[in-house]
């Protein structure tokens, strides 16, 4: 009934600095966590290292810019890392066993992972379902067909044009595929930023009545999200086989995991209406500097786990800190 | 015209002494003071938002007062839970229900107090006393039926269950026959008796005078927070009670009211829920009128305009714009031909609150933000300012929603549907949760919607506020159309009478 005193309205010329929504501390620890590496070992600060970052991050950083608008509408997507995987097969099985020409195989990968997240979507908006569950849903079943296009066999070898789109560095700098990730980094920004249907999602995660009562079509727009989301988890699937020059039915295990760490480390909030792009590139550029970094210190594999679980948990505690403080 | 019952008599149960509450910078109950006797029905009446609900809120120990004291059988009595209320033997049961609609019936009534033998919840016993209950108030469903597969009056049966096995000696009863029919509130009543002659005693609040006049042994009325009479019977004329809750405050300002030139605009014929909320309601409103909806909480006025605007389906019935029969199967279909809502939970349904008060002004209307498909950040700001000053909202463009008092969140919501441009503004509750300063500016903002040309439809609990706005009245009463007053015609005497007989 009580609505708030009178007196925020006074703080309101403060000045604050703002890098996309809440993605100010993240990227100050980003820049922090640099400065340790660059002293403590010597091989972090260099551009070798730093492009071979890149590589890294490529298929991570591709999924979270789905992951980015799928938690932006306050839902979830856990079956990223199986449709990877399942994308990564059906080019491998058309391109390698059927012998389709390897872009028609890419396409159609492309498309299948599309349809894997408008099913999602559908269950999400139709059937009335919790994004978790729909989601779990879908990620197990993508990865049982996986599974099942080679009976659980990898595919090995493929054209070598397509290896090369992640191993070929243009210029010395940049690789195809990074710079792929970066291209669609960019239109990502662009679209949330300045598009109409961009800042829709904002509002539907902030609240879907408010949204649908302003007439935004709330339904659809899930679903389309689910459906980029999906699609560009089989475009990281395509640019993980292309880096390995394989295609397992088990890749990208965890992924999922991975992806919605990177969104929330980058100041997005779950329940949605919260987050950005830039603040998921500097969690994408958090996750694989911290990896590189931890293996240069020779780091155990083991205790790099419990890192990233502490950071994770650092970067969402400190941004509910500063949300209570306001 | 008040007369203070006297102090502690030897059957007082609870005193309150000087009972106030203030939520922010909202008070909504002053210095009251009452006495509850033993074995008997204290009605609590007025109007919605005089404090009714607050002041059982303090008793039951849902709410803090501000200020003064209470004592319970002789002793100081300060609650601070609902526990503490229900251990000292207060019970309140809520206007809107608070049942677990996954439990049964029987876990229900006995929750946080389930009967246990051998360490192991017996369930024999609770069904078997539960069933009872139920079959006193008339209700014979099996107790294992699970409360979400009931209607919603053999819900509010199993509310009433719940508070009868308390073994209170106080029972709050907020509406409790809202949604009961009269063989059913027959049934209540008898239990009340019986319960009474135990030496039970009630408070018992509620819109109905005829039930009123049945059930109670005294009457106390609140208006805008006060205690403004108390009779010492129930035998008193409606009109007079009626008189009691409305007397006009003084610190009330409307805009004049304007003669209305413009043609019809929005015709509503023979409108009528899907879930039976309201049924067969027909009016038409012209260019340049305020056309206020009044009746009391339930009555279906907010699935009405609801409705209206697309928010919710309809069963049958036909909304016209200037003759144009329209579909509003979706927001966007109202909008679409020129109907906008200012919703009634302004922070559920009409900000997104962690967003600033420029984005939340842009989301509806990035038609005219961006014509091209671009939303400039330069462009979002200089038309969050535009509407900042048209409205007088005090706020900047980057502050965030949820930094607002609630007079200026209301105001940005206007701000967000009418820079749109549309023809007809529907406002639901405009004024709820605002001070009175802030709702003089509110008041001037509609009163220029309709000078612009606009049909303006309020919907308000408010009486003063209807009554002041409105050229003319339609009241509602359980989801029938009671009415449509002028605003000479229309009193609040006569507004009243319409909406609760």
């Amino acid at each position: 009934m009580a609505s708030g005193g009178t007196s925020p309205e006074k703080t309101a010329g403060r000045f604050r600095i703002r890098l996309g929504s809440g993605a100010t501390g993240p990227f100050l620890g980003l820049i922090a966590m640099c400065i340790f590496l660059s002293l403590a070992t010597d091989t972090f600060l260099s551009g070798r290292n730093f492009l071979n970052v890149m590589d890294q991050i490529t298929v991570i950083g591709v999924m979270a810019i789905g992951m980015t608008f799928v938690i932006l509408i306050g839902g979830i997507d856990l079956s990223v890392g199986s449709v990877l995987a399942l994308s990564a097969m059906v080019m491998g099985f058309l391109g390698n066993e059927l012998g389709l020409p390897f872009g028609v195989a890419i396409v159609i990968a492309l498309i299948v992972s599309g349809l894997c997240g408008a099913v999602s979507g559908l269950m999400v908006t139709r059937l009335n379902m919790p994004p978790f569950i729909a989601t779990l849903a879908m990620m197990s079943i993508t990865r049982g067909i996986a599974s099942i296009i080679t009976d659980g066999e990898q595919i090995v070898g493929f054209p070598s044009w397509f290896s090369d789109l992640a191993i070929t560095r243009h210029w010395g700098v940049i690789s195809a595929t990074v710079a792929v990730m970066l291209v669609l980094t960019a239109i990502a920004w662009v679209f949330l930023k300045f598009r109409p249907a961009g800042r829709a999602l904002y509002a539907i995660g902030g609240s879907k009545e408010v949204a649908r009562l302003a007439g935004v079509r709330v339904e659809g727009a899930t679903i389309w999200v689910y459906t980029v989301c999906a699609l560009l988890a089989g475009l990281a699937g395509v640019i993980l086989s292309a880096r390995l020059d394989s295609a397992q039915p088990s890749s990208g295990l965890g992924y999922e995991l991975d992806t919605i760490a990177a969104v929330v480390i980058g100041g997005a909030s779950l329940s949605g209406g919260v987050g950005g792009i830039a603040g998921t590139a500097v969690g994408v550029l958090i996750i694989g500097f911290l990896r590189n970094g931890l293996n240069l210190l020779h780091v155990s594999p083991f205790v790099q786990q419990v890192i990233i679980g502490l950071v994770i948990a650092l970067a969402v505690a400190g941004d509910s800190i500063r949300a209570r403080n306001r | 015209m008040t007369q203070s019952a006297s102090s502690s008599t030897p059957e007082s149960v609870l005193e309150l002494r000087d009972i106030g509450k203030a939520f922010g910078p909202v008070t909504v109950l002053t210095g009251v003071s009452l006495d509850i006797r033993r074995g008997e029905v204290q009605a609590l009446i007025g109007e919605n938002g005089a404090g009714k609900s607050t002041l059982s809120a303090i008793v039951a120990g849902l709410v803090r007062p501000s200020t003064g004291s209470m004592r319970w059988l002789g002793q100081d009595y300060a609650p601070a839970s609902p526990a503490d209320a229900l251990s000292a033997g207060i019970g309140l049961i809520h206007q809107e229900m608070r049942l677990l609609p996954d439990l049964s019936i029987a876990e229900n009534v006995f929750v946080g107090r389930l009967p246990v033998r051998g360490g192991r919840i017996d369930r024999a016993t609770m069904n078997a006393r539960a069933a009872e209950q139920l079959h006193r108030l008339g209700l014979d469903v099996a107790p294992t039926t699970l409360v979400r597969d009931l209607r919603i009056a053999a819900q509010q049966q199993v509310e009433i269950a719940k508070a009868l096995t308390l073994n209170a000696r106080l029972l709050i009863f907020d509406e409790p026959t809202a949604a009961l029919g009269a063989e059913e509130t027959d049934r209540l009543f008898d239990q009340i008796a019986q319960l009474k002659a135990d030496g039970v005693s009630f408070v018992y609040i509620s819109h109905r005078m005829d039930e009123i006049a049945r059930i109670a042994d005294r009457i106390a009325v609140l208006r805008d927070g006060q205690l403004v009479a108390t009779h010492e019977t129930a035998q008193v004329p409606v009109k007079r009670l009626v008189e009691d809750m409305v007397g006009r405050p003084l610190d009330r300002m409307f805009p004049p009211i304007e003669k209305v030139a413009g043609d019809t605009l929005i015709e509503v014929e023979g409108l009528t829920a899907l879930d039976g909320s309201f049924a067969d309601v027909s009016f038409a409103v012209r260019a340049g009128e305020v056309f206020g909806i009044a009746g009391i909480i339930g009555a279906g006025r907010t699935e009405l305009v609801r409705a209206i605007a697309g928010a919710d389906r309809r069963a049958a019935g036909q909304v016209r714009m200037q003759g144009q029969a329209i579909v509003p199967a979706d927001p966007r279909d109202a909008l679409a031909a020129g109907i906008v809502l200012v919703p009634e939970d302004r922070k559920a349904q009409g900000l997104v609150l962690p967003h600033t008060i420029a984005d939340n002004i842009a989301l509806a209307n990035y038609a005219s933000i961006a014509p091209k498909g671009w939303v400039l950040p330069s462009v979002v700001d200089r038309f969050a300012r535009d509407a900042i000053s048209r409205f007088g909202v005090k706020g900047q463009a980057g502050q965030r929603a949820d930094e607002l008092s609630g007079g200026n969140q209301q105001k940005v919501v206007i701000a967000k549907c009418i820079s749109r441009g549309p023809r007809v503004v529907i406002l639901d509750e405009p004024t709820r949760g605002i001070d009175v300063g802030a709702r003089a500016a509110i008041y001037e903002v509609i009163a220029e919607l309709a000078h612009a040309g606009m049909a303006v439809i309020v919907v308000s609990s408010d009486l003063d506020e209807v009554l002041g706005l409105s050229h003319r009245i339609m009241v509602l009463n359980r989801g029938r159309n009671r009415g449509i007053l002028s605003h000479q015609e229309a009193s609040r005497v006569a507004v009243m009478e319409l909406a609760t007989t």
